[in-house]
């Protein structure tokens, strides 16, 4: 079964990059991609044009998106009883103290800082898959 | 390239397991990855709760990077350490791994639902749980970001 992952990304390069690394680290992962918070919430929400979207696995956030930033996004995210069981992975280019406090705070699953290297991005994304779709028990995979 | 923030020199961990066996596979696991991990045990529910608010013997004790915590335990379970855990103001935001041996929805469920960091299931053979605590130690001990703990933490 594909495992569905959200990236919330307002960086059109950094969101081709993300899907290049995940397309070459595991073929089976479906990325779907928004660009601001809003776009966010409608596409978990499955509202409008996301009505038949997927529920999400996993969802990649950045911080600093236009719109609605990621650390509201979040807090919906971990306030919606339903929505705060799928881990929520801040991938961000801010690597502040202050967010890093902030992010776990209000609940997010991880923080990671987006390396400005390609190489280093790749890996970090590897990573990611290694980890939270290869090791990890994920809660989604469960309920459908 | 950064410099490694001062707590991932020696990143303290707090393993939260009754098994005697289980516990000796993680010291000699968690060595083995990484030598420089301060592994601190919790045999039950309610001594990782008196370890993390530093309580009676565990006065000194340091503020852990990352909590590894089992489900089933005596005195206190882990789900009820982790909604603990995940209510505190001090200590929700602490990184908290469940590795545990039950493979259940329910207790997968349960566990996201009270905020727990990730759910891993504790393999049984020696080299997978190996492989698993590498991935632990390379994913939260490396690539993440945690958050940085204040001079009383």
């Amino acid at each position: 079964m594909p495992v569905q992952v959200l990236l919330v990304e307002d960086s059109p390069g950094d969101a081709r990059l993300t899907l290049e690394a995940f397309r070459s680290a595991d073929e089976s992962i479906r990325l779907h991609t928004t660009v601001d918070g809003v776009e966010a919430m409608a596409f978990l929400r499955q509202e409008g044009k996301y009505a038949h979207s997927p529920r999400p696995d996993l969802i990649l956030l950045d911080l600093n998106l236009p719109k609605m930033d990621g650390r509201e996004v979040l807090a919906k995210i971990k306030d919606d009883d339903s929505l705060k069981l799928i881990p929520t992975v801040i991938l961000t280019t801010s690597s502040a103290e202050a967010d890093i406090l902030k992010s776990y705070e209000l609940q997010a699953n991880c923080y990671l800082s987006k390396p400005v290297e390609l190489e280093a991005f790749d890996e970090l994304v590897r990573s990611i898959n290694d980890f939270w779709v290869r090791k990890v028990k994920l809660p989604q995979q469960i309920q459908s | 390239m950064s410099t490694v923030p001062e707590q991932r020199r020696s990143p303290e961990v707090l393993l939260v397991e009754d098994n005697p066996g289980d516990v000796r596979l993680a010291r000699e696991a968690f060595h083995d990855v990484n030598s420089a991990i301060r592994l601190h045990l919790a045999s039950d529910g309610i001594e990782a709760m008196a370890f993390l608010r530093k309580q009676g013997a565990h006065i000194d004790a340091p503020r852990p990077d990352l909590i590894v915590l089992d489900l089933n335990l005596p005195k206190m379970n882990g789900r009820e350490v982790l909604a603990q855990i995940k209510s505190d103001d001090a200590l929700k935001m602490i990184p908290t791994v469940v590795l545990s041996s039950s493979e259940t929805d329910g207790d997968v469920l349960i566990s996201y639902r009270l905020q727990a960091n990730c759910y891993l299931r504790k393999p049984a053979q020696w080299d997978a749980f190996v492989g698993m605590v590498r991935s632990i130690n390379a994913f939260w001990l490396t690539n993440t970001r945690l958050p940085q703990k204040t001079p009383s933490g």
